[in-house]
């Protein structure tokens, strides 16, 4: 089933073109990763994906177009996890987690407690329980970065936008957070679509990638199909190895100037 | 431990209550007039309760009880409470420490609406629904609703910043005319300086029915949208992918708290900082979550106001020194203390 359905999205500023006719669908349950360099457009997309700053296109979430529906509907169907999120001062991780209950809350309501319990359960599942008393401004990069994610969890959102989720995480964490959302995807059967730096992470967990390049989607499909010498020469300027190991695309960058030269020859045919 | 949601701790709540108490008390029974304390007390609990008792005042001394002082501390109360609850308000909406009840040039317009009526001789400022006031609240609500519109005109991001620019410059065209028409009827100029140094004079109960409704009303809606201000802290951009309508809220949550500054302003005239120190101390006290300051905001303030007026009706006795004389005084310098705490945090 199609959960997610853009089509011939645009989004310019200013006259600067970020986004020029993006189309794109994801399936219920399905890991979306959107790749590209720097200036790709990759958050613009992911923002337009969440209903902001689209100048022209159509989204649809669920069959029904994001244009027709109010804030709060929509933040019940889509929960964004920003690159940069402004911190408010003084707010506890639990106070921060409990935002992303507010599509659930009359605008004059508290929190009740079983929004309580499903923040101190999500706090559990992102190792964040010890600093839940903690404000936000005190945390390391990589816990705040787990209790943005909390906050988008405690949407209860079917479907979920991570703009760069793991890149101010440690290994571990790393792999922790993206396994507590492959989880969910599997078992919850939520909608993920995400931006990742890391291509060969990108790769292993994603079940579709979408190479944006110049504000225009370059290449599409699985890892194998998109991460490709070529793909990421071409677009990334950058110079790497491409191995596969059992289910994952490796994608290591060459230290060698001389290897890359000669690659490089060969690549262009001369 | 278990972590809690941001929420206000029954010792703050008894201590906030407490504070209103002993304020009320000092108010009630220090005055100009000397008259016995307990009796004092004991004609506002029969003014309060059913029935009647003998509270051993004479019949003047339980009308000055009656229908000076209880009213005008009841006043105090609802003002420092409407301007402290607005203040915290707008530094929720505008995300702003520095915005008070008087950003969007409340003061500027009912001064203008004041010095208007008093000019015009269309009122004398006492009795019901008198033409000072009504113009002062008139225009302090056009003042708001001129500067909302210029500040949002061809401004499609909605920042508060050309919001609180507009605010300037209303503020400063309002004064133009309203120092204008003072300079040219300079017969009236004591008159438009008392108003503008602001105070709690009250004979009888007219300004608080006047305030009480509205007042009532608005600190109710208010109290409860600690949350939704707490959601505005992220930003506009994230705070709308959380599911908030947030251009409608900041306007919903304007209305409420400019209509609240307005009808202080209009029985009470100008008493400044009240609205800029009182959630501040509540915060530094108690906590950054709205969910704690708008409520202690209004218990805070209110205890407040009915001090300083304490002091403004009896440091001078017999004169009286206007009330925005007595938390400017005060509020000065605490206010350096502010800036002082949050520049080392």
């Amino acid at each position: 089933m199609t959960v997610v359905r853009a089509t011939g999205v645009s989004v310019a500023v200013k006259g600067y073109v970020l986004l020029d006719d993006v189309s794109l669908i994801a399936d219920e349950g399905s890991w979306l990763s959107i790749i590209g360099p720097n200036g790709a457009g990759k958050s613009t997309l992911l923002r337009a994906l969440a209903g902001g700053g689209v100048t022209a296109g159509k989204i649809e979430m669920f069959d029904r177009d994001l244009d027709g529906i109010s804030q709060r509907q929509r933040a019940q169907l889509v929960s964004w996890v920003p690159q940069s999120p402004i911190i408010p001062t003084g707010m506890s991780v639990l106070d921060y987690v409990l935002l992303g209950r507010t599509p659930h809350l009359h605008p004059l309501a508290n929190v009740s407690s079983s929004d309580v319990e499903i923040a101190q359960r999500i706090l559990d599942d992102l190792d964040l329980s010890s600093l839940a008393a903690r404000t936000v401004e005190t945390l390391s990069g990589g816990e705040r970065q787990r209790a943005i994610i909390g906050r988008a969890l405690a949407q209860e959102a079917p479907i979920l936008l991570l703009d760069e989720p793991t890149t101010a995480l440690d290994l571990g964490h790393q792999q922790d957070v993206l396994r507590l959302l492959d989880r969910l995807r599997l078992s919850a059967k939520r909608t993920i679509i995400s931006t990742m730096h890391d291509l060969t992470l990108a790769g292993q967990f994603a079940d579709r990638l979408i190479l944006l390049s110049g504000g225009a989607i370059a290449a599409e499909g699985s890892a194998v199909d998109v991460l490709t010498e070529q793909n990421i020469t071409d677009h990334y300027r950058a110079d790497v190895e491409v191995t596969r190991r059992g289910q994952s695309v490796l994608v290591v960058p060459r230290i060698d100037p001389q290897e890359s030269r000669s690659t490089e020859e060969t690549t262009h045919g001369h | 431990m278990t972590a809690r949601p941001a929420a206000i701790k029954l010792v703050w709540l008894i201590g906030a209550i407490g504070f209103v108490i002993v304020a009320v008390v000092l108010g009630m029974v220090i005055g100009p007039t000397s008259i016995d304390r307990t009796d004092t007390l004991l004609e506002v609990v029969d003014s309060i309760v059913p029935g009647d008792f003998d509270s051993g005042l004479d019949e003047r001394q339980a009308s000055i009880v009656r229908s000076l002082r209880l009213p005008r501390v009841v006043l105090a109360l609802l003002v420092g409470a409407a301007l402290s609850t607005a203040g915290a308000t707008y530094q929720g909406v505008f995300q702003n420490p520095l915005a008070d009840p008087y950003l969007l040039g409340v003061a500027a317009g009912g001064g203008l609406g004041a010095t208007v009526a008093i000019v015009y001789d269309l009122g004398d400022g006492k009795g019901f629904l008198d033409m000072v006031q009504i113009a002062a609240f008139i225009g302090a609500l056009l003042s708001v609703a001129l500067t909302w519109t210029m500040g949002t005109l061809g401004d499609r991001t909605r920042s508060t910043t050309s919001l609180i620019l507009a605010g300037v410059a209303v503020a400063s065209f309002f004064t133009a005319i309203q120092t204008f028409l003072q300079q040219s009827n300079t017969d009236d100029i004591r008159q438009i300086y008392n108003w503008f140094l602001g105070g709690l004079n009250t004979n009888g109960w007219t300004e608080v029915i006047q305030l009480a409704p509205i007042a009532i009303i608005c600190l109710g809606l208010l109290a409860m949208s600690g949350r939704t201000l707490d959601v505005l802290s992220v930003g506009d951009e994230e705070a709308t992918m959380l599911g908030l309508s947030v251009g409608r809220t900041r306007v919903l949550l304007v209305v409420i708290a400019s209509l609240l500054t307005a009808s202080a302003v209009a029985v009470s005239g100008l008493i400044s900082f009240v609205g800029l120190i009182v959630p501040h101390t509540v915060r530094l006290l108690f906590g950054s979550s709205f969910r704690i300051i708008v409520p202690m905001s209004i218990a805070v303030g209110a205890g407040f106001l009915v001090l300083c007026d304490l002091v403004a009706r009896t440091a001078l006795t017999p004169a009286e020194l206007p009330i925005g004389v007595v938390t400017a005084f005060f509020g000065a310098p605490f206010f350096v203390l502010i800036l002082r705490t949050t520049a080392r945090a």
